[in-house]
């Protein structure tokens, strides 16, 4: 169902607002697509979907390109195996959910479909609600029931249009997690637009932002928040990283769980993931104190061994932002003019990073 | 009791909702959809006849379908007899006529789909004919069911168009209503009120089945 290829896209346009994006969306992997609203994230989507035209546009996955104004290529929306998931579901109010799974399985031979759409029912948990209309849905299960239809197109891209925007906060967490494994399990390639940070933070890896229409930063997430690249979107973003790590080990008496990426090992309040699992780490630079020698006494999981890559002006003149690397991770840390001074922070100096347990946000 | 004239009506009615819903469907679906310039000049030519006299409007068909009119030349070079007069005629004043009956319930219905819907039909692998069957047409049918019933209602009951362009030819052009007039003229009350009754009850129950099918529409979203 994969040919585990990725996306390319690249559009051009004048009116009626300008818009002129080129990035990458890479197999197998969630791409954000982030910005403000009115920054173009949906047309975007929309033009991969080939639900819009554009005066200058090509979009490929793999060797199959979709759309290439220069060639007069236009692939119809109906014949792109794309999945979408649009802001309000879209479901089709007068069929049922197993209705909707059938009806975007038409490019399967009819004695599949019915398999398909038990397993696809399954996949998002809603086995047992498949007689369902959409009126007589939760908001999570209009959610699922809408995910479920994309997957049915076995799409070769799955894209997903503030997917968690209508849904509450507790509720959007655990769609995250489901649509974070689904996702894994599938090793799908998904373009997510959104405009909350948190589903960049916790679902993507790759990142491209956008603003009035054009791409400001684009590459992974992990160095685009170690360079404190990511500009706030409707106001202040405090600098923070976020990069993937793997559970080491469960310490259940203590209640904590040790998680690792590369060389940097942190002990976090326990996480309710196997040994061995990925897990998405979010570190404040707030929540990073530096020190020249090892304290004693403290409430205090992390002492990391680090080193000072940079020291870099903050948004309030008398703060730094203090770049650190511990192997191959880099990790951030707001302190004051004065701290940095004292503590002779300069680049390649040897430092000690403290770090809280409990201010260590983990995904997983 | 004319029976003939009740006949011809039904038949009239009939004739009129199977022929204008295709063609108010497709015209109904490009002003929900489109957005072109001059879009609501021809939504104020689809509603005329809603405002105009009967009467206008049947001078004004009757002149446009008449022997010397190049549509009635044509249809009497084709078929035999003239246009106006028949029930050929009366057809196609009927249509005309319910134009607005027609496309008004219809647009409506189409319109409220929301267009991510529409979107979605087509990522789900539908063309744009299959997702107007599966999507659109089962979506709009209150609304389609509603035009039938308002299309046929109105046909049943129109007079000044009928009289204009038809005159009041028994088995030809003479429908109920003119058979009504046409009882009430000669004096003959007790036929007039069992029309008029057969009339009123017909229009009491289009009207319960359009106002079912609203409040049907209403509770699916």
């Amino acid at each position: 169902m994969n040919d585990n290829a990725g996306l390319r896209v690249r559009m051009r346009r004048a009116a009626p607002f300008v818009l002129d994006v080129e990035f990458e969306a890479p197999a197998g992997a969630i791409t954000a697509l982030f910005g403000p609203s009115g920054s173009g994230k949906t047309t975007v989507l929309r033009t991969i979907a080939g639900l819009q035209p554009m005066d200058e546009a090509r979009v490929s996955s793999g060797q199959s390109v979709w759309t290439d104004t220069a060639a007069h290529t236009w692939l119809p929306a109906h014949r792109r195996p794309v999945g979408f998931v649009f802001q309000d579901y879209a479901l089709f109010p007068h069929l049922t959910v197993r209705q909707q799974l059938e009806l975007a399985l038409g490019h399967r031979p009819p004695e599949q479909r019915p398999g398909r759409v038990a397993s696809l029912l399954q996949l998002v948990q809603l086995d047992g609600l498949a007689d369902r209309r959409p009126a007589a849905l939760s908001g999570g299960q209009q959610q699922r029931a809408a995910l479920a239809r994309a997957l049915a197109r076995d799409p070769a891209v799955l894209l997903l249009d503030e997917p968690f925007a209508a849904v509450d906060w507790a509720l959007r967490e655990s769609l995250r997690r489901e649509l974070v494994s689904l996702q894994r399990a599938l090793s799908l390639t998904v373009v997510l637009v959104t405009h909350d940070f948190e589903d960049v933070a916790k679902l993507a890896s790759h990142l491209v932002v956008l603003e009035r229409g054009a791409v400001t930063a684009a590459g992974t997430v992990e160095a685009l928040t170690a360079r404190n690249a990511v500009p706030g979107i409707a106001g202040w973003r405090e600098p923070a990283v976020a990069f993937d790590a793997r559970v080491m080990a469960h310490w259940a008496e203590r209640q904590l769980t040790v998680i690792a990426a590369g060389d940097l090992q942190l002990e976090v309040p326990t996480i309710a993931a196997p040994v061995g699992a990925p897990v998405r780490i979010q570190l404040g630079a707030r929540e990073v104190i530096l020190a020249s020698r090892r304290p004693e006494g403290l409430s205090l999981h992390n002492v990391i061994e680090a080193r000072v890559v940079a020291v870099e002006p903050a948004a309030h003149e008398a703060l730094r932002l203090v770049h650190l690397e511990v192997g191959a991770t880099r990790l951030l840390s707001l302190v004051t003019a004065d701290a940095a001074r004292s503590l002779h922070l300069e680049p390649g100096a040897p430092v000690l990073a403290l770090i809280k347990a409990v201010a260590v946000e983990a995904f997983a | 009791m004319d029976w003939t004239a009740l006949g011809l009506s039904l038949r009239l009615g009939v004739v009129t909702v199977v022929l204008l819903l295709p063609v108010a469907f497709v015209l109904a679906r490009w002003l929900a959809f489109s957005r072109f310039r001059g879009r609501g000049f021809v939504e104020a030519l689809v509603a005329l006849p809603l405002i105009l006299p009967p009467t206008v409007v049947g001078f004004y068909l009757l002149v446009a379908f008449g022997r010397g009119s190049p549509v009635g030349a044509a249809f009497e070079s084709l078929v035999g007899h003239p246009l106006v007069f028949s029930f050929e005629g009366l057809v196609l004043a009927s249509l005309l006529v319910n134009l607005p009956f027609a496309v008004q319930p219809m647009q409506n219905a189409l319109a409220a789909i929301p267009p991510s819907v529409r979107d979605a039909a087509r990522c789900c692998g539908l063309s744009p004919m299959a997702a107007v069957r599966r999507i659109e047409l089962p979506l709009a049918l209150p609304g389609i069911a509603t035009a039938a019933v308002l299309t046929f209602a109105h046909t049943l009951g129109e007079f000044g168009v009928v009289l204009m362009v038809g005159g009041s030819i028994p088995g030809e052009t003479r429908t109920v209503a003119i058979a009504i007039y046409d009882r009430v003229q000669a004096f003959d009350e007790p036929a007039a009120a069992t029309m008029a009754l057969v009339l009123l009850v017909l229009a009491v129950a289009a009207l319960g089945i359009t106002n079912t099918l609203a409040r049907r529409a209403a509770r699916r979203d």
